[in-house]
C-alpha cells in the first residue's frame, strides 16, 4: 500500500472546482494570444476584444477534460518507456532553468554555460533517483534567441533520459519540436513515443500570455507532451490563504488544458505547477517554504480527483550555499511530493529561488529522494509468517543469528535503502580517517566520481550530424560563426 | 575440469550458498581433489573476493557473514578428508574470542570469528560477559596465539586494560598477542592499554590477526 498524504477533504475539493469555474466566467481569464482567443470563442466562450479577457462555461472546460488523456508515457532514447504520467506514480527530474550554478571551490554563484549544463546532465544520467533530465540551467554563451533550443540539444546528445524542457517563445518551441523529431526518426515517431515534455507557465494571476498559450498550441497540435506550470503566489499573485490560492492554481490549469485540447482533442497534458507562498518579510518566493509544499500536495489532489496527471516543483531550498537549510528543505519538500503521489517532481539540486543549481545538490538531494520513494513503497509483507518463521533450529539466542539468516541477505536490499557514500554512517574513527568531511565535501567527491566514469550515449552518426546541422543553422541565423566546441564531440 | 570447480566453490562463498558449498566439496571427494587444493584454489578464492568488495563497500553483512558460514561448512566436510591423508590445513592460528565482563554485546565479535574461521584461523569463541581469568585460562589451554576482546560501552572497555595487565603480570606477552575492537575503541586506546592492535571491522581484524602471528 502506497502510503499517501491528504490535506483535502472530498467536500472541499468540489467546492474548489466550483469556484474555479466561477472564475474561469468571472472575472474570466485573460488570454494575449489570438489564436487561442479565437480557439476558445468558436468553442461558445464570451471574449472581450478590448482586454483579451475571455469567459469560459463550465461545459466548455468539461468537454476539453473529457478529451484529456489521463496516462501516458515519457520514453528514453532506446525507446523504453521510463517516465509514467498519471495515477500515483512518482518520479523525480532536477529543476529548470537556473541562471546560475554554485562553484563548489569559490561557492560563488557563477553565471551558467554550456559546461555548467553539461556538467548537470553528466551527474543526473548516473543517478538512478534522477528518472529524467531537465534543460536544467540556461547557457549564457550563446545567443537568447536560441538559448531554449540549444538546452535541448545539449540534453539530447548527452542523455539518454526523458527530458523535461521549455520554451520561452513560440519560435524556439517549434524548432524543438522539430529537433525531437530528427531524433526520433519523424514527427510521428516522436508523438508516438514522446522522449521530452514541455512546461508551459500561466502567469499568475490569471493569465495565458501570449508565448505560453501559442506553447500550448503548438504542443498539442504536434502531439508533444505539455505540462501546465500554473505559479500562484499566495499573498501577491494569489489570495493569502492556501485554499484560494489552491482555487487560483485549479483555473488557471482548467483554462490552459481548455485551450490546448481545443488545439487539439486527446493530446497529453499535465495538471502542474510551481505554486508558492509569498514571503511578506523579504517579498520572497519560498521553495522551501512548508506552505509552498502544502499548496503543491493541495493542487495534486485537486488532479487526482479528475484522475488528471501531475507535476510540482519541490525539493529545492532558497538557501545560497549547500548548507543544513538546504538540506531540510529539500528532504521535507521532496517527502511531501513523494506522499503526494506526484508523478514528475522538479526542483532537485536548485538553490536560490529556483535561480542557482548544484552538481553537488543533486547527489545529496538523490538520498533525500531515495528516502522519499522508500518511504512511499511503505512497510510491505514480504514472509509467509511476519515473524515465527524466523525463529528456526539455528536460533540460539546471539545478537548475530539473524545475520546469518538466507532470507536476510534475501530481503536486506528490499527493505532497506542502501545509501551512497554521501550519507555518513561511519564510526568516529572512520569519519576522521576518511578526512572528517561534512556533507558537502562528500558530495563533491561523488560528483568527481560521476564526471569521471560518465560515457556520452550514442545517438548515431547521422542523427547527431542532422542535429548538429540543424543546430548550427539556429545559431548562425542568430550571428554565430560556430557553435561551443564540446568536448566529447571532437571527433564528430 | 578442476578449473570450473574451483570457480564454482568460489561462487557457492560468494553468493553464501552453504548447501551448495557444502555439495561442492563433497564432489571434490568424489573426483579425488587434494582436499587442500580444494579449500584455498576454490573456496578460499570466494572469501577474499567477498573481503575485498566488504571493504570496498559493495558488499554488506549478511553476504559476509553468509560467505564465511559456506565457508565455515565446506571446510567442515573436507577436514575429516585431511586427517586421513595424515595432513591438516595450515592453521593460521589459534584465537581466544570474548565479550569482556560486564558487556553482553557480542554482534561484531561473532562477526569476527566467523571471518577468522573462514580464513583458517581456529577460534574458540568464550561469547559473551567473560572476567579475565576465564580468558586467560582458556587461552592456555588451547595454546593460542592470539586475545580478541570486544567491548561495546565505555564502562566496560577499561576491562581489556585489565586483561593485558593481567598477561603481563604472568608474563604471558609477547607470546599471547592482544587484540581489541568494539564501537568506543580506538587506535588511541588499543595504544594507551598497550593492546597490539585493533581493527575497523571483521575483514580489517582478518588482516590484523594475519599481521600477529607473521602471516600476512
Amino acid at each position: 500500500m502506497q502510503p499517501k498524504l491528504t490535506l483535502l477533504t472530498d467536500d472541499i475539493i468540489k467546492r474548489i472546482l466550483d469556484e474555479a469555474h466561477q472564475l474561469l466566467l468571472k472575472p474570466g481569464v485573460k488570454v494575449n494570444n489570438d489564436e487561442a482567443r479565437e480557439l476558445l470563442a468558436a468553442a461558445g466562450a464570451q471574449v472581450d476584444s478590448e482586454t483579451n479577457v475571455v469567459h469560459i462555461p463550465e461545459q466548455i472546460v468539461r468537454k476539453a477534460l473529457e478529451f484529456a488523456p489521463r496516462e501516458f508515457y515519457l520514453y528514453d532514447a532506446d525507446g523504453n518507456p521510463t517516465v509514467k504520467y498519471g495515477g500515483d506514480a512518482v518520479q523525480f527530474d532536477p529543476g529548470s532553468s537556473g541562471i546560475a550554478m554554485l562553484n563548489p571551490e569559490t561557492l560563488e554563484h557563477d553565471t551558467t554555460e554550456t559546461q555548467h549544463l553539461l556538467k548537470l546532465i553528466k551527474v543526473a544520467e548516473q543517478l538512478p533517483q534522477y528518472e529524467a533530465q531537465s534543460t536544467a540551467v540556461i547557457c549564457h554563451d550563446v545567443p537568447q534567441q536560441i538559448q531554449d533550443s540549444y538546452r535541448l540539444y545539449l540534453a539530447l546528445l548527452y542523455s539518454k533520459k526523458p527530458i523535461v524542457t521549455g520554451a520561452f517563445t513560440n519560435k524556439t518551441v517549434t524548432e524543438m519540436i522539430d529537433m525531437l523529431a530528427i531524433v526520433a526518426g519523424s514527427k510521428q515517431a516522436s508523438r508516438e513515443k514522446p522522449r521530452a515534455i514541455f512546461d508551459v507557465c500561466p502567469a499568475p494571476p490569471l493569465i495565458w500570455s501570449n508565448f505560453a498559450s501559442g506553447n500550448l498550441i503548438a504542443l498539442a497540435r504536434a502531439g508533444i507532451p505539455a505540462e501546465i506550470v500554473s505559479v500562484p503566489l499566495a499573498g501577491a499573485a494569489a489570495p493569502v490563504t492556501l485554499l484560494g490560492a489552491v482555487t487560483q492554481h485549479t483555473a488557471e490549469c482548467l483554462a490552459g488544458i481548455t485551450i490546448h485540447q481545443l488545439a487539439k482533442a486527446g493530446s497529453p497534458v499535465v495538471w502542474g505547477g510551481a505554486a508558492c507562498i509569498f514571503d511578506m518579510k523579504k517579498g520572497a518566493t519560498p521553495m522551501g517554504a512548508v506552505e509552498t509544499a502544502m499548496l503543491d500536495c493541495s493542487y495534486a489532489q485537486v488532479a487526482k480527483s479528475l484522475n488528471m496527471p501531475t507535476h510540482t516543483y519541490l525539493g529545492a531550498t532558497d538557501s545560497k550555499l549547500v548548507d543544513a537549510q538546504a538540506g531540510l528543505e529539500s528532504g521535507i519538500t521532496a517527502m511531501i511530493g513523494a506522499l503526494s503521489g506526484i508523478n514528475m517532481i522538479s526542483g532537485s539540486g536548485m538553490l536560490d529561488f529556483l535561480s542557482c543549481h548544484s552538481a553537488e545538490k543533486l547527489v545529496i538531494d538523490a538520498e533525500g529522494i531515495a528516502m522519499a520513494k522508500r518511504m512511499i513503497e511503505g512497510v510491505q509483507l514480504h514472509t509467509e509468517t511476519l515473524a515465527t518463521g524466523f525463529y528456526d533450529a539455528d536460533i540460539n539466542f546471539k545478537g548475530g543469528d539473524f545475520l546469518k539468516q538466507k532470507i536476510t541477505m534475501k530481503l536486506f536490499r528490499k527493505e532497506q535503502h542502501l545509501p551512497s557514500n554521501v550519507i555518513d554512517r561511519n564510526s568516529m574513527r572512520d569519519w576522521k580517517n576518511a578526512g572528517s568531511l561534512d556533507t558537502f565535501k562528500r558530495a563533491k567527491l561523488i560528483v568527481d566520481e560521476l564526471l569521471a566514469s560518465y560515457s556520452r550515449p550514442q545517438l548515431g552518426e547521422a542523427k547527431e550530424t542532422a542535429l548538429h546541422v540543424f543546430m548550427l543553422d539556429l545559431a548562425q541565423k542568430a550571428g554565430m560563426d560556430a557553435l561551443p566546441v564540446l568536448e566529447e564531440m571532437a571527433n564528430a | 575440469m578442476s578449473e570450473e570447480l574451483y570457480k564454482q566453490m568460489a561462487q557457492s562463498i560468494i553468493e553464501g550458498e552453504k548447501e551448495v558449498a557444502i555439495e561442492l566439496a563433497q564432489k571434490s571427494i568424489e573426483l579425488n581433489m587434494h582436499p587442500l587444493d580444494t579449500i584455498t584454489k576454490g573456496f578460499v578464492v570466494g572469501v577474499n573476493y567477498i573481503g575485498d568488495q566488504f571493504g570496498a563497500g559493495e558488499a554488506f553483512l549478511p553476504e559476509l557473514v553468509m560467505a564465511g558460514e559456506a565457508m565455515k561448512a565446506a571446510v567442515a566436510v573436507l577436514e575429516p578428508e585431511l586427517l586421513k591423508l595424515g595432513e591438516a590445513r595450515e592453521v593460521m592460528g589459534r584465537v581466544v574470542l570474548a565479550t569482556v565482563e560486564g558487556d553482553i554485546h557480542e554482534i561484531g565479535k561473532t562477526l569476527v570469528g566467523t571471518m577468522l574461521s573462514a580464513s583458517g584461523f581456529e577460534v574458540t569463541d568464550l561469547g559473551v560477559d567473560q572476567p579475565a581469568d576465564k580468558i586467560i585460562g582458556k587461552a592456555l589451554e588451547i595454546d593460542a596465539q592470539i586475545i580478541g576482546m570486544s567491548a561495546l560501552l565505555t564502562t566496560t572497555m577499561v576491562r581489556q586494560r585489565e586483561v593485558i595487565e593481567e598477561l603481563d603480570k604472568e608474563g604471558l606477552r609477547p607470546r599471547i598477542k592482544v587484540m581489541v575492537g568494539g564501537a568506543p575503541i580506538t587506535k588511541d586506546w588499543a595504544e594507551k592499554i598497550k593492546a597490539d592492535g585493533t581493527a575497523e571491522d571483521a575483514v580489517g581484524a582478518v588482516q590484523l590477526a594475519k599481521k600477529l602471528v607473521g602471516k600476512e
